[in-house]
């Protein structure tokens, strides 16, 4: 037996050479170490999709325009823009002297190239967040066009996000469908290596356009999936910043002298969607969804489950956002309207099905609801599933509600419109409205803030009456992190800003 | 001895090639499939439909298990389609990382469960027997996942001897690769040492109540020499067949225990995988993992065999 182990040992020792790091020239320097929930999917901003690869993005590649503290675009890789009157044609102008990772200039070449590639490239996860853009023209060295079909108001917020980010047409090409392999972009650090499931390192940039302002050499991204460990983690010195802290831990490290917190709402929120075309079901009846929805109390959730720190809502955006419709707010728990309107439904007990994930939190959620809508004579019924299993239940209607959460976008027009429009992509409640559907193409048709505002109120008088789902709260985001470092600013977008941060 | 390597060799192709086809037919009851997966909440039907298509997901399941087995008689096992990389560089990259943590729990195993088996089975009645014991069902008891977190408070947070995560590997720095293994290494072999240690104390039980170990005894034999020499031989064979076994069972990945100290290794992988339904990458870890467990079983009859002449006519 010592032999098949000592056999083993050396077996495994022979596989060193496999095992060694291909380490980049290392600099001197501080290496940020960041713990994330999750491993990302490809690192190609055409084709990726999770939240995931969207942080090791902020690293990697910058954008089109960065969105400010008010979710307003700020300048990044363009300095200019301009919208022509009829909203048709936006003249965007580059940053003069700034270079890809592989030296390559970024120009409007290099715009449009990219611009073209997340509306073309097979599989591209781009597409339709930019679908309206007919085609892109070059002024000349650093100024481009954007001719589009029609006038498509979210757009500037689409740039703020992946699909405003540059890719090197000379490495795109090279690499092919590859490019996640080796990705080259004009963020403040690039690309060094990257092991599935255990880390992804980039290295400061020495060329990067604002490099005065990147105090950091290296960042280790890890992905650690549990919250405890990653918590324990940040304890023991082995990370720097974590992302995603649970919310009940979250006061145990506000107490803790050797850890600093940082928090912030979500763009996006959780919800409860119901299938309103599932036949047979009591929940395509409206009066049982708006049954359903006075039967619960959003506070008492967040409370339970969240230890109070998720902000109760009952829209698309959170009552925090400049584009919450005021004219409807949160409504109060009445149970015995609830059970006056299932009564009215001929629905005393109607008995549902809610899908929820199987992770720590969700199925936490399900019971809470669970116990406050019994008390309005519901029977609901917990199904848990892992995220794909619900996504093709979801999908194929085979559900009756389900507990939703969206990661927000900066523009309402992200949260909204394909989830709400008839046959849309996202919209598993199989919802259509004329009234609805009419809200949107006006939200989207202008920029004008009064116009916007108007069709936002449109849209939640039909939206909010008729209930395809309900809107629950919005999560605060987390993040804990070491006192060595400084200058971390919590963006609602959740993804961390690696420009001005410090770590000593 | 070579015949009968070679017979057991030729055994293995089919007992691959099922358990290939078992897991291929098995991915399939999963609802949803790598497209769902991939392109997550943000869908777009063309991208669905694009990616169904490069992947053959459209096509009837015996065509795709065709498809992925020419591959993979040609050396390729795909590739993973959530990290658009070859599944044969996840896995070289990964197998080294589980073979080690698996080997070093194995010695975990092995200096901690049979030396305890010896002297409980020796002992047998006292008092170091009912510590011995208790010790085991200690370690049968403990869950990897509590045993993990503890550690890393005692020793990570509190101490600060060891890393609490982050593998270094072996070839960049020995030192540091044993002390990130440390802890995840000791957490496996601790529940093994508890099985090991049951084991060795009754095989010992038998074999030291024999006739010819009394006969040793009356001859004067030295009590080390009469259990080490005598006895031991006798009673390794069971040991050397369950530790085959529950190696074999490390190298499928350990879980829960990969998870808390971020070792990335074949657990994490697998995992990752069945949720992604990234089914390239789930068969080439469960083709060579099968591969390994093959060959160790292997391994231990040829063992088996050196340490029992009796074994090899049979």
């Amino acid at each position: 037996m010592l032999r098949l182990a000592a056999a083993c040992l050396a077996s495994g020792l022979a596989l060193t050479p496999l095992l060694t790091r291909p380490l980049a020239a290392q600099t001197s320097g501080p290496t940020l170490r960041y713990g994330m929930m999750e491993d990302p999917d490809a690192l190609d901003p055409t084709l990726a999709r999770t939240f995931a690869s969207r942080m090791v993005f902020a690293a990697l590649c910058d954008k089109l325009v960065d969105i400010g503290p008010d979710l307003k675009p700020v300048p990044q890789l363009a300095t200019k823009w301009e919208l022509s009157a009829d909203e048709k044609t936006l003249t965007m102008t580059l940053r003069p002297g700034v270079r890809f990772h592989d030296g390559e200039p970024v120009n409007a070449a290099a715009a449009k190239f990219s611009i073209e590639r997340h509306l073309k490239l097979p599989g591209s996860q781009r597409r339709g967040e930019i679908a309206p853009i007919d085609s892109v023209d070059v002024v000349d060295d650093l100024t481009f066009r954007i001719n589009l079909k029609q006038p498509f108001a979210p757009l500037m917020a689409q740039f703020t996000d992946r699909a405003g980010m540059l890719v090197s047409p000379k490495a795109a090409e090279r690499l092919g469908d590859k490019f996640a392999s080796g990705p080259v972009c004009a963020g403040p650090f690039k690309f060094v290596e990257r092991v599935p499931q255990d880390r992804i390192v980039v290295e400061r940039f020495p060329d990067y356009w604002n490099k005065d302002q990147i105090h950091i050499q290296r960042i280790e991204f890890r992905p650690i999936p549990d919250t405890t460990v990653r918590l324990t983690n940040l304890r023991a010195g082995q990370l720097d910043l974590l992302e995603r802290l649970a919310p009940t831990d979250a006061p145990q490290v506000a107490r803790d002298a050797k850890l600093k917190l940082a928090s912030t709402y979500e763009l996006g929120f959780q919800s409860v969607l119901f299938n309103t075309a599932k036949a047979g079901s009591p929940i395509a009846d409206p009066r049982v969804r708006a049954a359903f929805e006075l039967a619960i109390d959003r506070a008492a959730i967040s409370q339970v489950v969240f230890n109070g720190e998720f902000l109760p809502g009952n829209q698309w955006v959170s009552p925090k956002h400049p584009d919450y419709v005021k004219d409807h707010p949160i409504p109060k728990r009445d149970v015995a309207k609830a059970k006056a309107l299932l009564a009215e439904a001929g629905q005393p007990k109607p008995q549902i099905t809610l899908m929820v994930y199987a992770n720590s939190e969700a199925p936490q959620v399900g019971q809470v609801i669970q116990a406050m809508t019994r008390e309005a004579g519901f029977d609901v019924k917990l199904q848990a599933t892992d995220f794909t299993t619900a996504l093709d239940l979801a999908d194929k209607g085979n559900y009756e509600a389900y507990l939703y959460n969206w990661s927000g976008r900066p523009d309402p027009d992200g949260n909204t419109f394909s989830f709400l429009s008839c046959k849309a992509p996202l919209n598993y409640p199989r919802y259509c409205s004329e009234g609805a559907d009419a809200a949107l193409q006006a939200e989207r048709g202008s920029v004008d803030p009064e116009k916007r505002k108007a069709a936002w109120k449109a849209l939640a008088d039909k939206v909010l009456t008729d209930r395809p789902g309900v809107y629950l709260m919005h999560r605060k985001l987390l993040w804990a992190y070491s006192p060595k470092l400084t200058g971390f600013v919590p963006y609602p977008d959740g993804l961390a800003r690696f420009t001005g941060l410090t770590l000593n | 001895m070579l015949r009968f390597i070679a017979h057991r060799l030729a055994l293995a192709v089919p007992t691959l090639v099922l358990a290939s086809m078992i897991i291929f037919a098995l991915q399939q009851l999963l609802p949803g499939d790598v497209a769902t997966a991939l392109t997550g909440e943000e869908r777009d039907p063309e991208v669905v439909a694009f990616i169904r298509q490069k992947y053959h997901l459209d096509e009837p399941l015996p065509v795709r298990y065709a498809y992925w087995a020419s591959g993979v008689l040609q050396g390729d096992l795909g590739e993973s389609v959530r990290l658009q990389k070859p599944v044969s560089e996840l896995v070289l990259e990964k197998l080294p990382v589980t073979l080690e943590l698996a080997c070093l729990a194995m010695l975990v195993a092995l200096v901690i469960g049979v030396p305890m088996g010896i002297l409980s089975a020796v002992k047998r009645g006292t008092w170091m027997d009912a510590a011995a014991n208790g010790v085991a069902l200690w370690g049968l008891s403990v869950p990897n996942f509590w045993l993990g977190i503890l550690l890393i408070l005692l020793f990570s947070v509190h101490l600060g001897w060891l890393p609490a995560s982050g593998y270094v590997p072996p070839g960049e720095n020995l030192v540091e690769n044993l002390r990130s293994m440390a802890m995840p290494a000791f957490v496996l072999g601790n529940a093994i040492a508890a099985v090991m240690m049951r084991h060795t104390r009754a095989a010992m039980l038998g074999v030291l109540g024999s006739d010819y170990v009394r006969t040793a005894r009356a001859k004067g034999v030295s009590p080390l020499r009469l259990v080490l020499r005598h006895a031991l031989p006798n009673a390794a064979i069971p040991i050397i067949t369950l530790g085959a076994l529950e190696f074999g069972q490390l190298l499928s990945g350990a879980v829960l225990t990969e998870q808390v100290f971020s070792v990335p290794g074949f657990g994490k992988l697998m995992v990752d995988a069945v949720f992604n339904r990234d089914f390239a990458t789930v068969q080439g870890v469960v083709i060579c993992t099968a591969a390994t467990y093959i060959a160790l079983n292997l391994a231990a009859d040829v063992l088996s065999a050196v340490v029992n002449p009796k074994l090899r006519r049979a």
